[in-house]
């Protein structure tokens, strides 16, 4: 059969059959099972009332619970069982098969770096064009340009942003941008400046926000502020650590900028240079992600109370200030909620990889390597304990929104 | 006061430019693709992209008449036509700078000078309308000298990638199976979880009954499971139950997938919607089968658009749930996405394929964005979970 027809089909069909299954099993609650006349009348009424909401509920309870809540289970004892062996139970046997694997733990590493690098720059940049568009005058033509690509599906930005990345034999024309721009430095101050200098001012200034932040997380505890509990000083040791590691990492960077001798004249595979390839990789993400963290955070400043910005300007802060120490804190919630979400869709980036690198070159992620695993090795043992692990690292985010959305309903 | 201003301006200066900057900067990718797409083989190997837009100088190689055109004239074999317009030639209208006969002295000689061979048995006289006379003690070769001209062509573009992608291309140069491919899996997909989530979110919003606040914490929490999880246990359950690799397949998945946004962002619209219209509704004798139909449907209007629109971008744009659950090894069924991976992979250096491809998968939800723009804002903010 044709398969738009089989299509048109399964509309009819598929709508048909929900609305007629809505319509009809209202009828025969209301006439067959509890008939609203007769001695009973009232009762049934209310006992119908009582049994409807579940016939409204119960395709979505069904697809919900077959499609996303079984599989979890089923997924987890999948990564506790052998399939070469009848699916008989080996406990953790797969998952220590897993962390022996050189390739699980290069995913892991990548992941993480994806995790730092990814929200930050998309929300730093969502940030940035919120607060420029915000009171200009051609603002919406801007956002919506660079919310565009969000339409884009990941496989046809890899396609993009692959253009970008392609090298041609060095004595024919560059057609990628990356290698046009880097075959015109020759050793010169221009390469001095675009190559060294500007490099080390990014660093820099990345080692000194993280600085600020974690200044600012540790003060309470220097200061001995009254609502230190001993977990709130767990979590700042644990950031400070964290960020220290980042300051020192930035500043080490620095130095091998000023170290490395890069050899001009030669383009570059920019996918095949080991670590630095990820950070190619994420660009395309951030490049995606932007345009979403940018519409609500714009919404979010839209929404600040003028009075407290015009209180600002009158005792005379400049609009640097109004923006870090005015804006951002009063909308401080969206700015993690637009973090969350990017997080979300970091943990389980998969097509980017597949589609650039397929993770070779050190640039295995996740959801690739699970990828790798089920439908490659076909090994569903391991395959199904490293979706665990993303389950797991999504986990926090779950029970912190489920948290939030009960708080709210309240 | 006056320096104030004049720095406040200066500002306002530093914003706009920064904001246009920025967007050059994000639009700069997609253009690079699109304005591949437009070109010839040879043009986007030759230059850069951005080249093309702007008339430039490019070396061009050419070739005189061969043997067969020779005349003898004396002792000299000479041959005599126009570079420009003999077959094989650009056409008439060329602006030439300068030409050279030799790979290793490119331009060496004017418009109009007689250039002399690095043998010195061959001579060439080349004018600004493109006729020549070349002229060589030996016979010359069957195929001609090659002749290296510097000109200023202007930009030029073709349409021919798309009629070989949409039309004339064969096997996997042709991408019209998998765009209505593509468009079978998501129509479909679209419209179902709308229906089944527009139920549901109404009993969530409006219906007393025990759990409820339980069930919406369970929608909340499936929001953000990978469906990584359930590629596995569902594709075992597919084939075991004999629905196989296939659209209803996909179908299904898709529909499940989408369905925790869709409930969650109906449910918050309708929450919002005026108490007083549905109670009214309910003392004049409305069932709530009617209530849902004839009030909150029409009413949830724009909140069911942001849904539609987000569920068709995401099941056009997706690659891993086909790959699971609709291709199989037949590879009949591929979609947009996957053909566009298995582009990259066997056809990687030729961009006039890969970028029309890629431009013709884009172009669908570039249309959509754009016309439906302010109900995909309003399902975003709606959407992220406060």
């Amino acid at each position: 059969m044709n398969p738009a027809l089989q299509g048109l089909i399964t509309i009819l069909v598929g709508v048909g059959g929900c609305v007629g299954y809505f319509y009809f099993s209202n009828r025969i609650l209301d006439t067959v099972i509890f008939p609203a006349r007769g001695d009973d009348a009232g009762r049934n009424i209310n006992r119908a009332n009582m049994v409807r909401p579940w016939l409204f509920l119960a395709p979505a309870i069904f697809a919900l619970g077959l499609y996303l809540g079984y599989p979890v289970f089923e997924t987890l004892r999948l990564s506790l069982t052998d399939r070469t062996q009848d699916g008989a139970f080996v406990g953790l046997a797969n998952y220590g098969q897993m962390v022996a694997e050189p390739k699980f733990w290069e995913a892991m590493r990548n992941n993480i770096l994806w995790l730092i690098v990814v929200p930050a720059a998309a929300t730093a940049f969502g940030l940035l064009v919120a607060q420029l568009t915000d009171r200009i005058s051609w603002g919406n033509v801007a956002k919506s340009l660079i919310f565009m690509p969000m339409a884009i599906s990941f496989v046809g930005a890899s396609v993009i942003f692959k253009l970008i990345y392609d090298a041609r034999p060095a004595e024919t024309a560059q057609i990628g941008v990356m290698n046009a721009v880097w075959m015109s430095f020759d050793g010169g101050a221009g390469s001095v400046l675009m190559l060294k200098i500007l490099p080390t001012l990014i660093l820099l200034t990345f080692a000194g926000i993280v600085g600020y932040v974690i200044y600012n997380f540790i003060k309470p505890m220097i200061e001995g502020s009254r609502n230190n509990t001993a977990l709130m000083n767990v979590a700042r040791i644990v950031v400070f650590a964290f960020g220290a590691w980042l300051i020192w990492k930035s500043l080490s960077s620095v130095v091998s900028v000023w170290s490395a001798a890069p050899v001009y004249g030669q383009p570059q595979q920019w996918l095949t240079l080991p670590f630095w390839n990820n950070f190619f990789l994420m660009v395309v993400l951030i490049w995606i992600q932007t345009g979403f963290a940018m519409v609500i955070l714009s919404a979010a400043i839209r929404g600040i109370p003028e009075e407290t910005i015009e209180a600002a300007v009158i005792d005379g802060a400049n609009p640097f200030q109004i923006f870090f120490k005015i804006k951002v804190p009063q909308i401080m919630g969206t700015i993690v909620v637009v973090w969350t979400t990017i997080t979300l869709v970091v943990l389980k980036v998969f097509d980017i990889v597949f589609a650039m690198t397929n993770g070779q070159w050190e640039t295995q992620v996740l959801a690739n390597y699970m990828y790798d695993k089920l439908f490659r090795a076909n090994d569903w043992g391991v395959g199904s304990a490293s979706a665990m692990v993303i389950m797991l690292l999504v986990s926090p985010i779950l029970i912190w929104n489920v948290y939030n959305a009960r708080k709210e309903m309240r | 006061m006056s320096a104030n201003t004049s720095k406040k301006s200066a500002l306002t200066w530093v914003v706009h430019l920064s904001v246009l900057a920025l967007v050059l900067l994000w639009l700069f990718p997609t253009a690079g693709l699109f304005i591949s797409s437009f070109r010839t083989a040879d043009q986007i190997v030759g230059s850069g992209w951005w080249a093309s837009l702007t008339a430039s100088e490019q070396t061009i190689q050419l070739r005189t008449g061969g043997r067969d055109a020779a005349v003898q004239e004396g002792d000299l074999y000479v041959v005599e036509g126009n570079l420009l317009t003999d077959e094989d030639g650009p056409g008439a209208g060329l602006t030439m700078s300068a030409f050279g006969v030799s790979s290793r002295a490119l331009g060496a000689h004017q418009i109009g000078e007689t250039a002399e061979f690095s043998d010195g048995e061959e001579t060439l006289q080349l004018n600004a309308d493109g006729s020549y006379r070349y002229t060589s003690v030996e016979e010359p070769g069957r195929r001609g000298q090659r002749v290296f001209v510097n000109a200023t062509t202007p930009p030029e573009f073709t349409t021919e990638n798309y009629g070989t992608i949409l039309f004339s291309g064969s096997g996997q140069d042709n991408m019209a199976k998998a765009f209505f491919n593509t468009l079978t899996v998501t129509i479909p997909a679209t419209i179902i979880p709308i229906v089944i989530a527009a139920f549901a979110a109404y009993a969530l919003a409006w219906m007393e009954f025990p759990g409820r606040a339980l069930l919406i914490a369970i929608v909340v929490g499936l929001l953000v499971v990978p469906l990584q999880l359930a590629l596995i246990p569902l594709l075992r359950l597919h084939l075991g139950i004999g629905i196989g690799k296939g659209y209803l397949g996909v179908w299904l998945a898709h529909t499940a997938f989408g369905l925790p946004l869709a409930i969650y962002l109906l449910r918050n619209y309708m929450v919002g919607l005026p108490r007083d219209i549905i109670e009214n509704a309910r003392v004049d004798g409305a069932t709530d089968f009617q209530i849902f139909t004839k009030i909150i449907l029409p009413l949830s209007f724009p909140a069911l658009a942001s849904f539609a629109i987000f569920q068709f971008l995401w099941t056009w744009n997706d690659l891993l749930v086909a790959k699971v659950f609709l291709i199989d090894a037949t590879g009949s069924t591929t979609v947009m996405t996957n053909q566009i991976v298995e582009l990259l992979g066997t056809r990687g250096g030729n961009w006039e394929i890969l970028a029309t491809a890629a431009f013709v998968s884009i172009s669908v939800p570039l249309v959509v964005f754009f016309a439906m723009q302010r109900y995909l804002v309003r399902g975003l903010l709606a959407g992220s979970v406060k």
